[in-house]
């Protein structure tokens, strides 16, 4: 119990469509009130008004330093979740339990007033995050420094371009030191220069020990920054877990509705068809998410009905875009009717994460016998290890390591990677 | 690959990522809980003092933004009671007649309309700014009850200069505010109780209906001629009097004009009613603020 920060047990938030809900108080009370013999006797008297539910019985701990990202469609219920643990609005039912002083970060700017000057703004807003005066004052300079807009800190807020609007929101936001932070989808402005910053001051809060609930659409930053993630969908969790797992099975899943039917399509009666595909090792939760960039092992299913002479099996691997990142082939196979399993052992795959395409064929010396364009995808969802921006990770997930040397030796300089 | 890699990585191995080791954390109790509301009276006072800072902030981004990009800015302070009391003086005073209990119209019209405007104002934009902060509410969680509280204290500011003012014109007469003057204070609490209990039924209330923003002038219009502003209160008749007293606004402005001159009756059954009314009104307000305030940001 000690180590927890957030402990959310069954949690509901019901809104009404059409109808507001200003008519649940008096009206609901009247009639519940007054039905409730009768409704005894005859069930379901009259039609509930439509309502949704924005959560259902969401039950979640979380705990004292984890980083916890929330995934999900639009209106999966991940803002509305964020919305009742920063008590911004309150639950139908269920209650839930924070320990320690909530941060949240909902929008960048909250509380500027476009007439008061940044000077001014900072105060305001820093108030408003729940700062107190003098921590503002302390930490001033450094807002300042951050946002990068001290020519400007007594010209009103209004002349701001929206960049530099943003940088002082955030440059606030990103001081505030709260035990908990609930933050969703902040990161996702500014520049480049700016996002660096950003996702820096991220992994500071973050190794600092402190509780983080991060809501993001980029499945990379939340590859990167999260301990554990959850999936949110129709108001329900639909999976919570290790990162690696929840965000493969998120991204294929919508590949898969993409894509429409899993299964292969039943063809005409073929010499020989590819059936399935998996990976056989390291054996992640779903057999379609590589989690490593190491050795592993895919099996791809192939039913053989007449006989092959000479045959030649081809693989290749190619991103959403068709572009071939690898490709190999073997050639010589001779085969009789059977269902046979070609596995392939590979050395390393060090692709950045995200969804790719396997494609495997099958010819018959000159004839084409299948091919096939692997559905579902191969999720890889290794640990990213290059650039956090897409701008510069390029396509390789490979580790590497820095140094200098000077004169042939080892040199006394520092550097560190964002 | 070299077994050289993966180790000493600067901040770029995987196990950099594991989850950081929690701290035990000395807290029992949750710092706070999260519950359904309730539909009952729980207004935390620890809370919202615990917040005093942000109210502070508050009122002074008011007074900070109210007067900006105006050509005399300040000076509306001074000019809007100023010239309402020479308006009211030339129709009510000199074209109607009113009595003013032997008292100059100016001073009598500026007695009644010091804790009048301040009244008006402090009710419209304490309705007001529930609605005008919806941004705010919606991205952030603080007690709401601190937008019509601020909006009722920023109003103060522009009181005391119209006080100092009343002081200046009441010397021009050669009139010194009286020994009972001393009371002031309690009568301003009984308009800012007034205008913050009015002010958190209706801003509440305009956060769902839109409606409120605009009967807010009618009503305001309507209780200004329901308060003896642009008349004394003896004109109501004697037997309606604790009726009038409701008006919790008719006690305080009778006492404005008595406790500045000394002219009239101490107002005390009237006071008494309007304390009464004021309390009433005011605990209603809080409650039902309180109850809309765990939804409010799905109902603006």
């Amino acid at each position: 119990m000690s180590n927890v920060a957030i402990r959310i047990d069954n949690i509901s938030k019901r809104y009404r469509l059409g109808r507001r809900e200003r008519y649940l108080a008096l009206r609901d009370v009247l009639t519940n009130t007054i039905t409730a013999p009768l409704r005894f006797f005859r069930k379901s008297a009259e039609p509930e008004p439509e309502q949704i539910w924005a959560l259902k019985d969401i039950c979640l701990d979380v705990k004292q330093g984890e980083i916890v990202g929330m995934i999900g469609r639009n209106g999966a219920g991940k803002s509305t979740l964020l919305k009742v643990l920063t008590r911004i609005t309150k639950p139908s039912s269920g209650r839930a339990q924070v320990w320690g002083r909530v941060g949240s970060l909902l929008e960048v700017g909250t509380g500027f007033h476009p007439e008061l000057t940044g000077r001014e703004n900072i105060f305001m807003s820093g108030s408003i995050l729940g700062m107190r005066r003098t921590e503002i004052q302390r930490k001033f300079d450094e807002i300042v420094a951050f946002s990068g807009i001290e020519k400007f800190l007594d010209t009103p807020a209004k002349h701001y371009s929206s960049g530099m609007y943003t940088r002082l929101g955030f440059a606030v936001a990103a001081h505030l030191e709260p035990e908990v932070l609930l933050v969703d989808e902040v990161l996702a402005v500014g520049d480049l220069e700016f996002q660096k910053k950003c996702l820096g001051k991220m992994k500071e809060v973050s190794q600092g020990g402190r509780t983080v609930v991060l809501v993001s659409h980029q499945m990379n930053q939340i590859r990167r920054l999260c301990d554990k993630v959850l999936w949110m969908d129709f108001g329900q969790i639909r999976k919570l877990g290790p990162t690696a797992e929840v965000v493969g099975a998120y991204e294929s899943a919508l590949l898969a509705g993409a894509n429409g039917n899993e299964r292969r399509k039943e063809g005409p009666k073929a010499k020989a068809r590819f059936l399935g595909w998996e990976i056989v090792e390291p054996r992640a939760e779903l057999p379609h998410l590589l989690t490593s960039v190491g050795p592993f092992t895919v099996k791809f299913t192939v039913e053989i009905n007449e006989p092959i002479r000479m045959g030649i099996h081809g693989i290749e691997i190619n991103d959403p875009e068709g572009q071939r990142m690898w490709g190999n082939a073997v050639y010589n196979l001779n085969l009789q009717p059977g269902t046979y399993e070609f596995v392939h052992r590979v050395g390393s795959l060090p692709l950045k994460p995200g969804p790719y395409c396997w494609r495997v064929t099958l010819f018959n010396e000159h004839e084409r016998i299948d091919i096939w364009d692997c559905i579902p995808e191969l999720m890889v969802g290794a640990k990213p290890l290059s650039h956090p921006f897409d701008e510069w990770a390029g396509l390789l997930n490979v580790p590497s390591e820095f140094s200098i040397n000077e004169n042939g030796h080892h040199a006394a300089a520092s550097a560190s990677r964002i | 690959m070299t077994a050289s890699i993966g180790v000493q990585l600067d901040k770029i191995s995987p196990e950099q990522w594991e989850t950081p080791k929690a701290q035990a954390i000395a807290v029992e109790e949750p710092t706070f809980n999260i519950t359904p509301p309730s539909g009952w009276f729980d207004i935390n006072l620890k809370e919202v003092w615990a917040y005093r800072e942000l109210l502070y902030f508050l009122v002074w981004r008011d007074l900070k933004v109210r007067y900006k990009q105006t050509a005399i800015g300040v000076a509306w302070v001074v000019l809007q009671p100023l010239f309402t009391m020479l308006l009211f003086s030339l129709v009510f005073g000199r074209l109607a007649k009113m009595p003013s209990q032997g008292l100059p119209y100016p001073v009598f019209y500026y007695c009644a309309l010091l804790p009048w405007m301040y009244f008006a104002t402090a009710l419209t934009n304490a309705t007001n700014t529930v609605v005008e902060q919806e941004r705010v509410i919606t991205k952030v969680y603080f007690p709401r009850v601190l937008l019509p509280v601020s909006a009722v204290v920023s109003g103060l500011v522009d009181f005391a200069v119209s006080l100092v003012m009343l002081i200046g014109l009441m010397a021009i007469f050669h009139l010194a505010p009286k020994p009972t003057a001393l009371l002031l204070p309690l009568f301003l609490l009984l308009a800012i109780a007034t205008a913050l209990g009015t002010g958190l039924w209706l801003s509440a209330l305009n956060a769902v209906y839109r409606d409120v923003r605009y009967t807010i002038p009618f009503l305001v219009q309507f209780w200004m001629f329901a308060s003896p502003v642009a008349y004394p209160s003896s004109l109501v008749p004697e037997r309606w009097r604790w009726l009038y007293g409701l008006n919790p606004m008719a006690g305080v402005i009778e006492g404005f004009r008595w406790a500045l001159t000394g002219v009239g009756h101490p107002p005390s059954a009237l006071l008494l009613v309007s304390s009464g009314a004021v309390i009433v009104l005011l605990s209603g307000g809080l409650i039902y603020f309180k109850n809309m305030e765990g939804t409010i940001a799905d109902r603006i």
